[in-house]
C-alpha cells in the first residue's frame, strides 16, 4: 500500500497545525451544541475526538467542514482563516470528511463517484469517459487503493466504499481528513486493514481528525486525544499517557469502579440446568454448515466470528428470518418452525437486530410504538391498540431501559443512537423472550449506554432465561459466560471465562486451528487488498 | 457458503484491474459503461414486435405505415423524454399532459382577433408570436411546480397532481369546452411540414432525443441528474446545485410538453379540448418499462425511446391484425406488464 505512493510535500516540517479551531460555539434555538470548544491538529497527526453522544462531536464536524458557520469563535486551516460557508470548492482543499453516512453514489461507476461534479473541465464540455476512467485508475493506484474504476459504486463492500471516499477526499489536495465513526460497519478484519491504510496515508503527511465510540481503536491508531462532554472541550492528551480509565473518566465526568464495558461477573455456571435454546445440526445458505449450540438456562453464550463468519445468519435463522437447510432449532423444548418470525415470537425468541436504522426502528414513529411493535396483541382486544395500555407499557420499557426522551410519544428518530438501541432493546424484551438474541447490541452507543445495555443482558440471563450475543466486539464478548468463536460457517473454538483478547481474535481470524480451505481463501481475501 | 463466496469476490476483485483494461479497449467512449445492456433489452421485443407485424400484415413493413407509427410517437415521446429527465433526477411530474393541451390554449387564446371566429381571444399579440408564448407558458408552469416544490418544499406528487387538474381545467374554462380549429399558420407548420420526405416532427423528436441523451451521457449537468436521483445529499457534498438543477430540469420538462402541445396541435390542425387526456399513464409506463426507475438514478434516454416504440407498435400490429380497437386499452395494459416482466429479467435487476 505504502510503497506505491508517493510522498507529497506537505510542511512537516513547519509547527503551523493543519487545523485550529478556538473559542467555537453554536447553538441551535435552545440548545446549546458546543460551548467555547477549540481543537487543534498537527500535520501527520492521528487525532482522536471521543465524547458520549452528545457531546457536540458531530457539530464540531459540521464546523469544519464549513457545511455549518459557528456562531462565535475563529478556525484556520494552516495558519490561514478559513473560507466563506458555501465556498465548497475552497473547504474541499483544506478538509475532507468520510462521513457515517455514505455519500457514494451507489448506481454510478467508481470512477464517476471520484470525479462527481468535475467530471470534465467545464459545464459545456463534454466528457471523456476513457481520460475520466485512465484518471481514476491514477488516482485509486496513487492511494493503493485496489478497487476497479469500471465497477458499480453500489457494488462495493463497505470497507471498499469508504477507501474510495478517502481516495476521493484527497484527490482534492487536502492533507486533513476527518472520519466519523468510520470502523462502526466494518468488521475485526475490514478495520485492521482500514487502520492499515490509514497508518500508510500518516506516512505521506496526512492527518486525521479521528472520531470513534472505541476507544480501543483510540489506543490503536492514534497519538492524540482530544475529549468533549455536554458541549465542551474537556482536555487534549498523548494518548500514551492517559490512561484507559482517566479517557472514560473524562468522558463520562464521573469516577468509574472497573473497565469500561466490564459488566456484573460473569457467573460462570448457569442457575438452571436445562438447555433453553438448542441447535443442532443447523445448516444455512450463505450462512453455516452442520452447526450445534445450545444455551443453558441463566447463560449469556457469546457467539463471535468476522462479517463473513456467518454468526449473524445462524442468529437470524434463531429468530426465524432465514429457512434452514438442515438442522433444527428448539426453544426450551418446542421446536421452532423455520423461516418463520411468528413461530421464533410465539416460542420466545426476542431479537436484537443487527441495524437498527434498517431492521430495528419505524424511524418518524413514536417511542412507544416503537417499543410496543412486537407486542400488539397485549395492548388490546380483538386487534385494538388502546393508547392508554400502549402508553402503560411503553413507560414501564423506557424506566426499565433508562431510555432518555422527552416522552414516550416522542418520534424514536429524534432520540441519540445509544437511545434508539435501548428502544429496540426493549421491544425485544417487551414479549418477555425465553432467549434474547441479540446481534452486535453495542453498535454505535457510546460507552455509559453500552455498560447499561450489556447490564441488561446479562440480568435477562439471571432471571432464568437465555442470552446468545452475536458479535466481534471484544467489550460485548467480554459479557458472556461462554464464547462460541464462528469461523467460514463452523464452529472453531470455544472459550469458558478468563479468555484473552488475542486468543478470540486469532479464532475470529481464522488464525488458530483454521481449516484448510478457510485458510486459502482467507489469504485469497488478504491479496486483494494487497497486503 | 462464505468460504466460496470469499473466493469469488477475490477473484472478482483480483481480474478487476484487468476487467477494466478490457473495458477500456473495448472503449469506453461509448458513455457510461453500466446500464448498457439494461437500456437495450427492449431492443428484442421491438424486433419480436417487427417480425409478427411483418407476419400479420404485408402493409406492415411499408414506409407509410412506420413512418406513420413514429409520426403517432412523436408527442407521445417528448413528453416520455421529459419524464426521463425528472424520474432520473429523483422527481415527478404529472401536470405534463395537462401542459400540452393548457399551453396551446392560452398562447391561441392571446394571439387569436376579439371577433370574427367561433373561437375569441384577446387579440393583444401578433399572431407570429404564439409559438413563443406557448414555450414560455410550459417555462412558467414548470417555474410554479419547481417554486411549490422546491421552495415551499411540498410534496412533488401532490402538488403535480393538483397542478395537472387546475391547469385541465384552466383549459376547458378558455376553450369553452370546445376545440380551436383556426389556428395561426405559424402555430401548424412544425406539425404539418415534411423534411425530406418524412414529417418534420419526426426530424425534431430524433434531434431532441439526440441532444438529450448526449447531455445526460456526456455533459456534468447531465451527469448530475444521476447523481441527484440516486442520493441528492451525496451531490450536495459533491458541490451540485441541487435544487438549481431539479428546478432547471422541471421547467425543461414543462418546456418539452408545451412544444409537443405544438407538434399535436399542428398535426391535427386543432386543439381538441381533451389534448393530452390521460396521456401521464401512457407516458410513465413507457418510461419506466424503457428502464428508467421511478425511484431516481437510473435508466437512459435511448431506452425510454424504445419504450414508447414498444407501447405504440403494438398498437399498430394489433390494428393491422384486425384486432377491434376497443381492444387497446385492454392491450396497452397487457404490454405494460408484460414488458416489465421482460425487462425485469434480462436485467436481472429488482425493480423495487
Amino acid at each position: 500500500m505504502a510503497d506505491t505512493a508517493t510522498a507529497p510535500a506537505h510542511g512537516s516540517g513547519e509547527p503551523v497545525p493543519v487545523t485550529e479551531a478556538t473559542g467555537i460555539s453554536k447553538r441551535y434555538g435552545a440548545t446549546v451544541a458546543l460551548r467555547d470548544a477549540r481543537i487543534t491538529v498537527a500535520p501527520g497527526e492521528a487525532h482522536a475526538l471521543v465524547g458520549r453522544n452528545g457531546a457536540g462531536k458531530s457539530t464540531l464536524v459540521s464546523v469544519l467542514t464549513g457545511l455549518q458557520a459557528p456562531d462565535t469563535g475563529t478556525l484556520r486551516f494552516s495558519g490561514a482563516p478559513a473560507p466563506a460557508v458555501g465556498d465548497i470548492d475552497a473547504w474541499r482543499s483544506r478538509v475532507a470528511c468520510v462521513y457515517q453516512r455514505s455519500t457514494i453514489i451507489p448506481g454510478l461507476t467508481v470512477a464517476e463517484n471520484l470525479f462527481l461534479n468535475r467530471q470534465s473541465d467545464g459545464a459545456l464540455r463534454p466528457i471523456r469517459w476513457k481520460e475520466l476512467h485512465r484518471r481514476a485508475e491514477e488516482l485509486l493506484a496513487e492511494y493503493g487503493v485496489d478497487v476497479d474504476a469500471a465497477a458499480r459504486a453500489g457494488d462495493l463492500t463497505v470497507e471498499q466504499r469508504q477507501f474510495v471516499e478517502i481516495a476521493r477526499a484527497l484527490s482534492f489536495g487536502t492533507r486533513f481528513i476527518i472520519l466519523d465513526e468510520p470502523t462502526a460497519k466494518l468488521d475485526a478484519r475490514g478495520i485492521s486493514r482500514l487502520f492499515d491504510k490509514l497508518r500508510a496515508l500518516r506516512r505521506q503527511g496526512v492527518a486525521f481528525l479521528f472520531i470513534s465510540h472505541h476507544l480501543r481503536e483510540v489506543y490503536e491508531l492514534c497519538g492524540t486525544v482530544t475529549v468533549y462532554r455536554d458541549a465542551a472541550h474537556i482536555l487534549t492528551a498523548p494518548v500514551a499517557e492517559l490512561g484507559h480509565r482517566a479517557l472514560v473518566e473524562a468522558m463520562t465526568g464521573e469516577p468509574t469502579a472497573g473497565g469500561p464495558a466490564r459488566v456484573a461477573v460473569p457467573s460462570g455456571s448457569g442457575t438452571g440446568a436445562g438447555d433453553v435454546l438448542t441447535v443442532e445440526g443447523l445448516t444455512l445458505e450463505d450462512g453455516c454448515r452442520d452447526l450445534s449450540l445450545s444455551v443453558r438456562a441463566g447463560e449469556v453464550l457469546g457467539l463471535a466470528g468476522a462479517a463473513a463468519s456467518g454468526n449473524v445468519r445462524v442468529a437470524e435463522a434463531i429468530a426465524g428470518l432465514h429457512r434452514a437447510e438442515a438442522g433444527g432449532i428448539t426453544v426450551a423444548g418446542r421446536p421452532v418452525h423455520a423461516g418463520s418470525v411468528p413461530s421464533a415470537l410465539a416460542a420466545g425468541v426476542g431479537l436484537v437486530p443487527e441495524d437498527r436504522h434498517l431492521q430495528g426502528l419505524v424511524h418518524h414513529r413514536s417511542v412507544a410504538e416503537n417499543a410496543t411493535l412486537t407486542v400488539t396483541s397485549q395492548l388490546g382486544p380483538f386487534g385494538t391498540v388502546l393508547p392508554r395500555r400502549s402508553g402503560r407499557f411503553a413507560q414501564r420499557m423506557i424506566e426499565d431501559l433508562d431510555i432518555k426522551t422527552p416522552g414516550a410519544a416522542t418520534p424514536v428518530s429524534a432520540l441519540s443512537g445509544g437511545n434508539q438501541q435501548k428502544v429496540v432493546v426493549a421491544r425485544a424484551l417487551a414479549t418477555d423472550p425465553r432467549v434474547l438474541v441479540a446481534i452486535r447490541p453495542t453498535n454505535g452507543v457510546d460507552v455509559k449506554s453500552k455498560e447499561f445495555l450489556l447490564d441488561r443482558i446479562r440480568r435477562v440471563a439471571d432471571a432464568g432465561k437465555a442470552a446468545l450475543i452475536v458479535s466481534d466486539e471484544l467489550d460485548d464478548l467480554k459479557a458472556c459466560d461462554r464464547v462460541l468463536v464462528m469461523f467460514h460457517g463452523r464452529v472453531v473454538a470455544e472459550f469458558g471465562p478468563g479468555w484473552q483478547d488475542e486468543q478470540v481474535v486469532a479464532a475470529m481470524e481464522g488464525v488458530a486451528g483454521a481449516p484448510c480451505a478457510a485458510a486459502t481463501s482467507g489469504s485469497l481475501a488478504t491479496d486483494v487488498h494487497g497486503r | 457458503m462464505s468460504s466460496t463466496t470469499d473466493v469469488t469476490e477475490s477473484a472478482a476483485a483480483g481480474t478487476g484491474r484487468a476487467a477494466a483494461a478490457e473495458d477500456a479497449r473495448r472503449g469506453l467512449g461509448l458513455g457510461p459503461g453500466l446500464g448498457r445492456f439494461r437500456e437495450l433489452s427492449l431492443v428484442p421485443v421491438i424486433l419480436a414486435l417487427g417480425l409478427i407485424g411483418f407476419i400479420v400484415s404485408p402493409a406492415f413493413l411499408t414506409a407509410d405505415n412506420l413512418i406513420g407509427v413514429a409520426q403517432q410517437s412523436t408527442e407521445l415521446s417528448l413528453l416520455v423524454l421529459a419524464t426521463a429527465f425528472i424520474l432520473i433526477a429523483g422527481r415527478m411530474d404529472l401536470s405534463l399532459e395537462s401542459t400540452i393541451g393548457v399551453a396551446p390554449v392560452i398562447a391561441v387564446w392571446l394571439v387569436l382577433p376579439t371577433s370574427g371566429a367561433r373561437f375569441t381571444g384577446l387579440g393583444l399579440l401578433p399572431e407570429w408570436t404564439a409559438v413563443p408564448l406557448c414555450l414560455l407558458v410550459g417555462v412558467v408552469i414548470g417555474a410554479v411546480n419547481g417554486f411549490l416544490i422546491l421552495r415551499l418544499r411540498l410534496n412533488g406528487f401532490i402538488v403535480t397532481l393538483g397542478m395537472l387538474t387546475m391547469l385541465r381545467g384552466l383549459q376547458v374554462a378558455l376553450s369553452e369546452g370546445q376545440s380551436i380549429v383556426e389556428l395561426p399558420s405559424s402555430f401548424t407548420y412544425l406539425g404539418r411540414a415534411s423534411w425530406l420526405g418524412v414529417p418534420a416532427a419526426i426530424w425534431i423528436c430524433l434531434a431532441l432525443f439526440t441532444l438529450g441523451g448526449s447531455a445526460l451521457a456526456w455533459l456534468r449537468h447531465g451527469r448530475a441528474l444521476y447523481a441527484i436521483g440516486g442520493n441528492a445529499e451525496a451531490a450536495r457534498t459533491a458541490g451540485i446545485r441541487v435544487d438549481r438543477i431539479v428546478w432547471a430540469v422541471l421547467i425543461l420538462g414543462s418546456l418539452l410538453a408545451a412544444f409537443a402541445g405544438i407538434l399535436y396541435s399542428g398535426h391535427y390542425g386543432s386543439v381538441s379540448a381533451t389534448q393530452g387526456n390521460g396521456w401521464i399513464f401512457q407516458v410513465f409506463a413507457a418510461t419506466v418499462i424503457g428502464g428508467v426507475s421511478l425511484n431516481g438514478g437510473k435508466g437512459s434516454v435511448f431506452g425510454a425511446l424504445t419504450g414508447v416504440l414498444t407501447l405504440q407498435l403494438v398498437v399498430n400490429v394489433m390494428t393491422l391484425a384486425g384486432v377491434p380497437p376497443l381492444w387497446n386499452q385492454f392491450l396497452n395494459g397487457a404490454i405494460i406488464i408484460v414488458a416489465l416482466v421482460i425487462s425485469r429479467f434480462a436485467s436481472g435487476e429488482k425493480q423495487e
